[in-house]
């Protein structure tokens, strides 16, 4: 066990049977934050009826129902867990939990059980668990996808009853039929085809409709007009007992259209739905001073000039002036920098960044949608909406083909009509579905959704359509340095003993003396090291601790903060930071810390060039630190002291020499790189905010999986040119052939079929056949 | 041959009734969860039927076996 939470989480499953978890996981856990009382506490803010109406759903009487995001989930023996432990309590009716999405539902009876109780007993096995409010985005997702299930069912159902018909009355017209069977047939045919063109024709119809009235023509105004024609055309020869019935080919064409449509959405909801995961929520509780003392309220209800007390290790639950107390904030979630910077009274702190020292006392200034993480939320979003330069020209050109495409149909029409007027109807027919872009529609995202697809199960998450065909193209790739190449942790890289003490010793007793501190210094002496317990008497934020053992006084810290005891102490002149351990009579030891390379970074580096990759680094930081890093890993191109804006310029410099540029980072403040470059790839522990707007996030931030993702890119380009090439060629061909009369139209569903179904099966090869 | 003026119409019937019960499985959230099912049947978590002497209802043994 690492530590007393593990074994607290552990002892609740023994003790409610619960051992098969252990039997049945796939993944080991992460290590749960245990909850802190006081934190167990905050949770029962969420039984606060106006925190409530956000994401809970009241039924009758005292049945409520409510969705969750669970943290923590990694594989499907976490989700038995949950189930198994919440759903034995009383009072709770129902708890299920979607493998998939990581959401949960729960439904409870709220005389019986508080919804408190609830989050505290998914806490207690080790999960954390978020009110979800699912009535936004989600929802909406949810009812857009089941209502193409529902048309996909009806047409698919419907094609098969209209082909086996469909084979008998062809047989007919070879074998002979008696008309009255085949009047059957075909009037019961159109009975089945009514609710596919009427209900799973929508789509298109409604679609078409939209482009018309904005004077464009879109993709779905040539499948309408088939569609349309078709069926009105095969309706009339029924009820007049002549001609040719098309009913077959109608709802093949609307069945497999449909397919590739729900191919397309289903990759984009999925996308939309990582964006949502990664901008976790803001804190939903804070600690307001009021004239009783600290109560705890929801953040909804703050208000400008309330007074909040932040507690280190707690996050900033909104943007406030400090008024009391002296701390150092960790701004990670906008620099992506983990040292933190110093706060004093009259300084600026911003909702959503952490407090890491001591607490503070802040002064409420701005709440709800005027805080800073709002508005670049609210940025985020309008960059989201912006569509990528390449869907906009393919829309354009889109138009262009269709109008050709109509007069195509149009001219053949007036040919036939002229020589053969009894074929024009289904020769035009044919001409309409062979030349319909299905395949040429399936061709991309279907190679997209099997490559992204391959991808996440390595831990890779494409959030933009377009970012695997433009990392094929990269030429070059920057990389941040801290948090990127490096682990943006800093840690102990080696001890410099000044005195006689032994070192195992003097690492104990750093690590006690920053026993209160979660400052990335603190934490770096204290990995992994048995604390020696002392008195800690002072703490000075920036400079250093001093506490009390056996009644020695030592003091730990900055190079100026031991000089106040020993002035001759000199500068130790390692790259990185140090820190300096005294008593009252000698300096005792320096600590040396740096922030280490991720260990598969000279690999990745190496790989990436062998692939004709040329590698940059670009760093804010010190110019012996970068160049370290670079000779190390085997850059050649690298700045340090970079700016934001000089970032920026390097990178256009680059584009302008007409090359296209990949950027991998992890803070906000790469944010004007990420979206300067062509594709751009946040690291999954970096800002959140750098995460929603990258293209790419490499979740288990194992820069390994860059190569494998650049060559998965090449290969889903290869696929998608042989796909539209075959898609094209393919319609090409037949085009001529359907002009001629030699296609009829069933022979054209057949043969659109066949070819959507190439393209399919093409772009499989691309599911990687290998289990992460 | 006159069996089909029977045996066509109820093909259309049976298929809207498949069309129907398609319809309702979509609205119950079956298809909200592809992959759960295949990874729900693996767990283990029947409760024996007949409780062994001293285990309460949920299966929790008094004795702490």
């Amino acid at each position: 066990m690492c530590c007393m939470g593990c074994q607290a989480v552990a002892k609740a499953i023994v003790d409610n049977g619960l051992e098969d978890y252990y039997r049945h996981r796939t993944e080991k856990a992460q290590v749960g934050e245990a909850l802190v009382p006081d934190a167990l506490r905050e949770l029962q803010v969420y039984d606060n009826e106006t925190l409530q109406q956000s994401f809970v759903h009241v039924r009758e009487g005292d049945v409520r129902e409510a969705s969750l995001i669970l943290e923590g989930i990694v594989c499907a023996a976490c989700v038995w867990l949950s189930e198994r432990h919440v759903g034995a309590m009383e009072g709770v009716l129902a708890f299920h939990v979607n493998y998939s999405t990581h959401r949960a539902q729960v439904t409870w009876d709220n005389s019986k059980i508080q919804l408190s109780d609830i989050l505290r007993a998914i806490s207690e096995i080790g999960y954390h668990a978020h009110p979800f409010d699912a009535s936004r985005q989600e929802a909406l997702q949810k009812k857009e996808r089941n209502r193409a299930l529902r048309r996909i069912g009806i047409a698919g159902v419907g094609t098969m009853q209209v082909m086996m018909m469909a084979v008998a009355m062809y047989l007919g017209e070879y074998q002979g039929m008696d008309e009255s069977i085949r009047n059957l047939l075909r009037w019961a045919s159109l009975v089945v085809t009514i609710p596919v063109v009427t209900y799973s024709g929508q789509a298109f119809f409604q679609s078409a409709w939209r482009d018309l009235k904005q004077h464009r023509l879109g993709m779905d105004v040539p499948v309408s007009l088939a569609i349309g024609l078709a069926f009105i055309a095969s309706a009339w020869a029924t009820w007049t007992g002549t001609g040719h019935v098309y009913f077959d080919s109608v709802t093949m064409f609307t069945f497999f259209l449909l397919i590739g449509r729900t191919l397309e959405m289903t990759a984009r909801h999925k996308a939309g739905q990582v964006a949502e995961e990664l901008v976790k929520l803001m804190p939903a509780t804070a600690n307001r001073l009021s004239a009783d003392g600290i109560e705890s309220v929801a953040v909804a209800e703050l208000a400008i000039g309330d007074r909040l007390v932040v507690k280190p290790g707690e996050v900033v639950p909104t943007d406030g002036v400090v008024v009391e107390g002296k701390s150092s904030v960790n701004e990670a979630l906008l620099t992506g920098e983990s040292l933190p910077r110093a706060k004093h009274p009259g300084d600026h702190v911003i909702g959503g960044t952490i407090n890491t020292e001591s607490p503070l006392t802040i002064e409420v200034d701005r709440v709800g949608q005027d805080t800073v993480l709002a508005g670049i939320s609210r940025l985020l979003e309008r960059a989201h909406a912006e569509k990528p330069r390449v869907a906009e020209l393919a829309n354009r050109v889109a138009g262009w083909f269709v109008a050709a495409l109509l007069l195509v149909a149009a001219s053949v029409f007036g040919y036939w009509y002229l020589h053969r007027p009894d074929d024009a109807l289904w020769i035009t027919l044919s001409v309409l579905v062979i030349t319909c872009p299905c395949a040429l529609s399936l061709a991309t995202p279907v190679a997209l959704t099997a490559a992204t697809g391959s991808l996440t199960a390595r831990g890779v998450l494409t959030t933009r359509g377009h970012a695997l065909e433009t990392l094929a193209r990269a030429t070059d790739i920057i990389f941040d340095k801290t948090g990127t190449l490096t682990h943006g942790n800093l840690a102990v890289v080696s001890v410099t003993l000044l005195g006689d003490a032994d070192e195992q010793w003097l690492r104990r007793l750093a690590a006690g003396l920053e026993g209160y501190s979660e400052h990335p210094v603190a934490e770096a002496l204290k990995a992994d090291i048995d604390a020696l317990e002392l008195e800690v008497i002072e703490a000075e934020t920036g400079r250093g601790v001093m506490g009390r053992l056996d009644d020695h006084y030592y003091r730990l810290g900055s190079l100026e903060f031991i000089r106040e005891w020993h002035p001759t102490l000199v500068a130790s002149g390692e790259p990185g930071t140090t820190i300096y351990l005294a008593s009252r009579d000698a300096v005792l030891a320096a600590f040396h810390l740096s922030d280490e390379p991720r260990r598969e970074a000279p690999m990745v580096v190496r790989e990436l060039e062998a692939m004709g990759i040329t590698v940059h680094l670009l760093s804010g930081d010190n110019p012996i630190a970068v160049a370290t890093i670079a000779e190390r890993l085997g850059i050649s191109h690298f700045q340090a002291e970079q700016l934001p804006e000089d970032k920026l310029t390097y990178l256009r410099q680059l584009q302008d020499q007409g090359r296209v540029v990949a950027m991998v980072g992890d803070g906000v403040n790469d944010a004007p790189v990420l979206a300067g470059a062509e594709v751009s790839i946040a690291m999954g522990k970096g800002a959140q905010l750098a995460q929603a707007s990258a293209d790419m996030v490499l979740l288990s931030d194992n820069l390994a999986v860059l190569p494998f993702s650049v060559e998965m890119a090449c290969r889903t380009l290869k696929i998608i040119r042989q796909n539209i090439v075959w898609a094209i060629g393919y319609n090409l061909l037949a085009l001529p052939l359907a002009a001629a009369g030699y296609i009829l139209p069933w022979m054209a569903a057949i043969g659109m079929s066949g070819s959507s179904l190439f393209v399919v099966l093409n772009a499989l090869r691309l599911k990687d056949g290998r289990v992460k | 041959m006159e069996i089909l003026y029977i045996l066509i119409p109820l093909a259309v019937i049976l298929a809207a009734v498949a069309i129907a019960a398609f319809v309702m499985s979509v609205r119950s959230g079956q298809y909200d969860d592809l992959d759960g099912a295949a990874h729900r049947i693996l767990m283990d978590d029947d409760d024996p039927m007949i409780p062994k002497y001293g285990e309460d209802k949920k299966g929790k043994d008094a004795s702490g076996d």
